[in-house]
């Protein structure tokens, strides 16, 4: 493999990468007003939370509980009656109902243990199961400050000091952009090479170099230096104007180090792109594939829900996709501070899968160009 | 023809086209005459298949006024109105017919986008292919034809509706001299049967013009000349109309230009360049290329001829090294072709006959790309690219993009890109096809003295006679086989022919008898086609003018078809999206369990225990290695080994049981907003827990929690109603956006601007196999839900399905929104991921509610049809409802469909700008 080869395959690609106006300006809307969006969109797990009060008692207690729901956790709350109740659900209004029965103060204050039901809309997922948690501890306490009051009676003095580590405030929005960044260097990595190997299949110009003296091994390690550049790049200043600077995210750690992270994951998608041109035969095959190869890599990566909760098997399955590994040290560096020596275990990963991907996609290149041309 | 000259057919005025910087087209103003055959001719570039696309309407006007048949072109209703009435046929091999599809179903299209109905376009059918010899070819794929035959289906294809003005490009540029001449027979005989026919043709044979009734001579985007071709020779005082063409040029062009002279070939030498024995190329059952060997000395110019798909191009990347022979072999040099040998490769310059250079280079950044690849070294580099430039006339467009350029110097370009390390061996696949004559000249007397003066060995093929007669020797090929080998003049003489071109007809005429295949037409079935009753064309054009659902359908059906020649395709989205529900369905999990946690107790009494107990027995949490001390705690904190670290204080259960003020740390691991809230919740709950067993006391109040719609609190039975939307959204949108960014990309595009299908037409006929396939998918989908994840279908499944069936409108809508404006298929790749990955599972309320989103998401969240979708999947499956229930669901897609729609069909062009 000659470097001067694969320097000027390379030149070639970011030329014509450059002669494309419109994929450009996607490039630029992706890592920039797209992530901006992600993150100003995702909200705290609870947030604004549509929640209905069926007041069958009208006492100061219930009084006092409706009043405990307010932004931004919850929307203000509807008082409704019980005949609106299901309908509002199924229509999907709102996502909980909180029914306070007939003479529950009076009965609360009798000790009789009255029971408050809850209504919880549980396809809405995360603030169902969530949320439930928070109404119940927002009525108990809001019952427990009323009894208090009323009787003077005393809880135990033990306190639970609750703090958030690397995010104090539990934002989102801080995770959500550097998740967003991730997926776009997937998604962008894998279209970038693998779609202008078909390209070049479809005009004929691959079987113009494969007759001149460059191996395949110098096309492919080409097309992956020049375009893993090109999504460096994006990402880095990504990074910095849009994550750090227009969303003031605090980064806490080696924004460097996690670039170079960023390299070695870029190293494996550019590869699985080259993978996925060389098995597609044209440019909906492509598409195809593209959707469901980038689906799982972005929905199961741990980045939009946690690893810990999938089933043991799509984790271990899990380990195999690069996404994973970077999501994980994107996490540790940028949020936790963490140096490499806590991360190498995700670059030693990040450099396994890549090194197999790219054997891989070089092994198949060489047995598809007798069919390219 | 004087009668037909006081009606012009054409009339321009003034007509200027411009492209970015190039003037094509320079104020050019003509009546063309109708009813008889009209040459155009001139160099490449002149401006003719500019002129020509100007006068079929598929162009947009820029300049001046166009009039074709009585009105101008310039007014979308006149376009409308006499598109049924012309027929056009681009420049390139089958470049409007789709290739998957057989000659029937190719026709059949075409005969649809007219309005022909079934029994009508039947009978064109079998009368078309009859009279053109393609009728025992009528299930043979478009893709599959030899050039020729893909040219004479073109042609029917453009007769189909018995057009008044037949619009030809170049219709036998790369086509082999049988074929060319059966073509222009059929034309005769085509206008011999509609006399009132007028017909234009741009060709790069003058031995073809020779025959046309009237001609205009063009160059640099004006013309030069018009008339008989009797008149320009007698104008000229020339024999041939090479010559007069020439005459006809303006002086500065004419300098350069002789008459190429041979040098005949001087030694004999033993020195072999290219050797091949026995050489076979199997593709399946199919023999490509079979038994072929021949010997070629150094220095030899060697001519490669026969029709198109005979296995020239076969052969020659066999020697290239491209494909490796199925059986036999071949030496270059001495040295066995390997496609591994760098070092052979080094001393070949290949050119193909496709244009395959980088589009997206310029000239110079080509040519360096090139000479660097073969290690020119960087010294001698910028001198030899201005040589081979100055050499090949390319230096005055260095800076310029090879699309900006007219084909033959586009052919030049290649030349020279093939030979910038100066090989000793060229091998040029059709180097001159669609080349003027006098660029083709000046290409010959280059190629002419690298043979002579530097010893090049040359390999080449062409349909061009005299090129051939240039060879030194030349082979004749046909159907995979050497029909005869020898020097130009042997062969003529061998046949007592008068020409070469007589000579090789006379080779081929008894191939095709003797192998019995009618790859070029059998004589017998060449009868006179029955005139078709010529008082109705095609229709009624009056009638339905907007919207024909025949058109629409024509689209259908095509793209039906081409989705079942592609079975990977169609597999793919469904399997895929069978695969996609799975993977999603059990890898999103809402419920947080088996968290790590790890406690630095300061206190070790059975109260601090009871309390850390109290954690580690839930099913929530999974104790770690005891804390010791804040370090630990730290690094293992940052490592993400734990996502909780309790601190319980000294001398806590002293505390406790005193009912002294104690206080207990917790940190969460904040990183995952997601699992840091979860976890939150846990130990808050989890203390209230401990110290209401602690206290001893009853609770005041219970609050019973009822999860409705999803009783168990199962991720799955939630996740899996929302997979479906998000599938039915991504698959779709991605496949319509390629359906017809591909058809821009590789150029059948032209058949929306030349026929009177409408843009509403296109797209909906477009969109309708994939909501098919969408539906289809829905099916699969919910039978999956259903059975194997045991999600029950508790509401209105008609509901579901009409739901379903908005949905799919607007989701193929989307991808074709994007196609309207993309026109690279990576684009439209990316586009399309963009515009539905995120958006719809992360802002369509799979996961977070759309109410509870902000910003800019908020609003997309609002108005995407997914989430209108996912009410309604959600609604079905889980809460029991039916359609009175989700009217407000299905309002919003009842609007989005048709505003989809209608923007990309406002976005669409009818005319390429």
């Amino acid at each position: 493999m000659q470097a001067s080869n694969v320097l000027n395959l390379g030149i070639k690609e970011l030329r014509s990468l450059a002669r494309d106006p419109m994929l450009l300006a996607l490039i630029a809307y992706s890592f920039t007003l797209a992530i901006y969006t992600a993150a100003t969109a995702i909200p705290e797990t609870l947030n604004k939370a549509a929640i209905a009060i069926v007041d069958e008692d009208r006492s100061p207690l219930s009084a006092r509980i409706a009043g405990a729901f307010y932004p931004p956790y919850f929307l203000p709350p509807v008082l409704i009656t019980p005949a609106e109740m299901d309908a509002r659900m199924d229509a999907g209004l709102d996502t909980f109902a909180l029914d306070i029965p007939p003479d529950f103060q009076r009965d609360v204050l009798a000790g009789r243990q009255p029971a408050i039901q809850l209504n919880v809309d549980a396809t809405r997922m995360t603030q169902a199961f969530s949320g439930s948690g928070y109404i119940q501890q927002i009525v108990s306490g809001e019952v427990g400050a009323f009894v208090q009051r009323y009787r003077g009676e005393q809880t135990l003095p033990v306190d639970l000091a609750l703090r958030a580590r690397f995010n104090p405030e539990m934002n989102k929005g801080w995770f959500g952009s550097v998740i967003e960044v991730i997926n776009q260097v997937t998604m962008l990595s894998i279209i970038l090479t693998g779609a202008a190997l078909i390209r070049e299949r479809e005009h004929g110009t691959i079987e113009h170099l494969l007759v001149m003296p460059v191996t395949p091994a110098e096309i492919v390690v080409g097309k992956i230096w020049s375009m893993a550049l090109v999504v460096l790049a994006a990402c880095a200043f990504s990074l910095v104007f849009v994550v750090q600077g227009l969303l003031a995210v605090p980064i806490g750690g080696s924004v460097a180090l996690f670039l170079a992270g960023a390299a070695l994951h870029l190293f494996a998608t550019t590869s699985m792109g080259v993978f996925l041109g060389t098995v597609a035969r044209s440019m909906p095959q492509f598409g195809m594939l593209m959707i469901l190869v980038m689906v799982p890599l972005q929905m199961l990566s741990g980045g939009m829900t946690p690893r810990e909760s999938m089933p043991a098997l799509v984790q271990d399955v899990m380990l195999a996709a690069p996404t994973t590994h970077f999501v994980a040290l994107a996490q540790a560096i940028l949020y936790r501070g963490a140096g490499l020596d806590v991360v190498w275990p995700q670059f030693l990963a990040l450099i396994g899968i890549g090194v197999a991907l790219f054997s891989l996609s070089l092994a198949r290149f060489r047995k598809a160009i007798s069919q390219m041309s | 023809m004087s009668d037909a000259a006081a009606s012009p057919v054409v009339r321009l005025r003034d007509v200027g086209l411009v492209y970015g910087k190039v003037r094509a087209i320079d104020a050019i103003s003509l009546d063309v005459p109708a009813g008889c055959v009209v040459g155009l001719i001139g160099p490449d570039g002149v401006g003719k298949s500019s002129l020509l696309s100007l006068m079929s309407g598929a162009r947009a006007l820029q300049e001046g006024t166009v009039e074709v048949l009585g009105g101008s072109m310039a007014l979308a209703g006149h376009r409308r109105s006499v598109c049924p009435r012309i027929a056009y046929m681009p420049q390139g091999l089958g470049r409007n017919l789709y290739p998957t599809l057989s000659v029937a179903e190719n026709l059949g299209f075409f005969g649809r986008l007219f309005g022909q109905g079934g029994a009508e376009r039947q009978r064109r059918i079998v009368d078309l292919t009859r009279s053109t010899g393609l009728a025992p070819f009528l299930d043979r794929p478009a893709g599959k034809l030899s050039g020729g035959m893909k040219q004479k289906l073109g042609l029917c294809c453009a007769l189909i509706h018995d057009p008044d003005l037949l619009i030809l490009d170049e219709p036998t540029t790369g086509v082999d001299p049988l074929s060319r001449r059966q073509f222009w027979e059929l034309i005769d005989r085509i206008r011999a049967d509609r006399p009132g026919m007028s017909v234009v043709v741009a060709t790069a044979y003058m031995e073809e013009a020779a025959r046309f009734d009237w001609l205009v001579a063009m160059d640099g985007g004006r013309v030069l000349a018009t008339g008989s071709p009797r008149d320009l020779l007698e104008r000229t005082g020339t024999a041939t109309l090479e010559a007069a063409f020439v005459a006809l040029m303006p002086e500065e062009k004419r300098r350069g230009h002789r008459a190429v002279t041979i040098v005949p070939r001087t030694e004999d030498g033993n020195d072999i360049a290219i050797e091949a024995k026995g050489l076979t190329m199997r593709f399946g059952d199919f023999v490509a290329v079979d038994h072929v060997s021949f010997r070629i000395p150094r220095g030899e110019i060697f001519g490669f001829l026969g029709s198109n798909g005979c296995g020239k191009t076969t052969t020659m990347k066999m020697l290239t090294g491209l494909l490796p022979p199925s059986e036999g072999e071949a030496r270059l040099f001495g040295e066995p072709v390997d496609a591994g040998n760098i070092a052979t490769r080094r001393r070949v310059g290949y050119m193909s006959q496709a244009f395959s250079l980088y589009s997206e280079l310029t000239i110079r950044q080509n040519l360096e790309l090139h000479a660097r690849l073969f290690q020119v070294p960087e010294d001698v580099l910028p001198g030899r690219i201005a040589a081979v430039a100055e050499r090949f006339g390319l230096a005055d467009a260095m800076e310029t993009l090879p699309n900006t350029l007219p084909l033959g110097r586009r052919q030049r370009l290649s030349l020279a890109v093939a030979m910038v390390h100066e090989p000793a061996l060229l091998i040029l696949d059709e180097p001159t096809s669609g080349v003027d004559p006098i660029a083709r000249d000046a290409f010959w007397e280059i190629m002419i003295g690298l043979a002579r003066r530097d010893r090049v060995t040359i390999f080449i093929s062409t349909h061009f006679m005299n090129e051939a007669e240039r060879c030194d020797r030349i082979s004749l090929m046909h159907a995979g086989r050497v029909l005869v080998s020898d020097t130009p003049a042997a062969l003529v003489a061998k046949r007592g022919a008068a020409t070469l071109e007589e000579a090789f007809i006379g080779y081929l005429k008894e191939a095709v008898a003797e192998r019995g295949d009618g790859d070029a037409v059998t004589v017998a079935d060449q009868r006179r086609p029955v005139p078709p009753p010529a008082a109705t064309p095609c229709g009624n054009p009056a009638e339905r003018r907007f919207f024909n659902p025949r058109r629409m359908l024509s689209y259908t059906l095509l793209e039906a078809l081409e989705l079942r020649r592609d079975p990977i395709r169609a597999t793919l989205a469904l399997i895929g999206s069978l695969l996609l529900m799975v993977i999603m369905g059990y890898g999103i999990n809402m419920d947080v369990e088996d968290l790590s946690f790890a406690v630095l107790d300061r206190d070790q009494t059975t109260v601090s225990r009871d309390y850390t107990l109290n954690l580690a027995g839930s099913r929530y949490f999974v104790e770690r290695a005891p804390i010791i001390d804040y370090e630990d705690l730290d690094r293992r904190m940052r490592a993400g080994e734990l996502s909780l670290a309790l601190e319980i204080p000294p001398g806590f259960g002293r505390d406790v049981a005193r009912g002294r003020r104690v206080q207990i740390g917790a940190w969460i691991d904040g990183s995952m907003p997601t699992r840091a809230e979860t976890v939150n919740g846990y130990v808050e709950g989890m203390h209230r827990q401990w110290l209401a067993s602690r206290a001893d006391t009853p609770g005041l109040a219970t609050i019973e929690t009822r999860f409705r719609y999803n009783p168990d609190v199962e991720s799955l039975k939630a996740i899996v109603p929302a997979v479906i939307p998000i599938l039915l959204l991504l698959i779709p949108a991605m496949l319509a956006a390629l359906s017809v960014v591909r058809e821009k990309e590789l150029g059948s595009i032209i058949n929306l601007y030349v026929t009177p299908v409408t843009k509403l037409e296109f797209l909906l006929g477009k969109q309708l196999p994939y909501i098919g396939l969408a539906m289809l998918n829905l099916l699969l989908m919910a039978a999956l839900a259903v059975t194997v994840f045991g999600v029950p279908l508790t509401g209105n499944v008609l509901a579901l399905a009409a739901g379903a069936l908005l949905y799919s409108f607007s989701a193929t809508a989307m991808g074709l929104l994007m196609s309207s404006f993309m026109r690279s298929q990576i684009a439209a790749v990316f586009g399309t991921a963009i515009a539905t990955l995120i958006p719809a599972t992360q802002y369509s309320g799979m996961i977070d509610p759309v109410s509870s989103l902000g910003g800019a998401a908020a609003l997309i969240g609002e108005v995407y049809p997914t989430t209108h979708f996912l009410t309604i999947s959600r609604g079905v499956f889980s809460k029991a409802l039916g359609f009175g229930d989700l009217h407000a669901a299905f309002a919003a897609l009842l609007i989005a469909a048709p505003v989809l729609i209608g923007v990309s069909a406002l976005l669409l062009k009818k005319q390429e700008t």
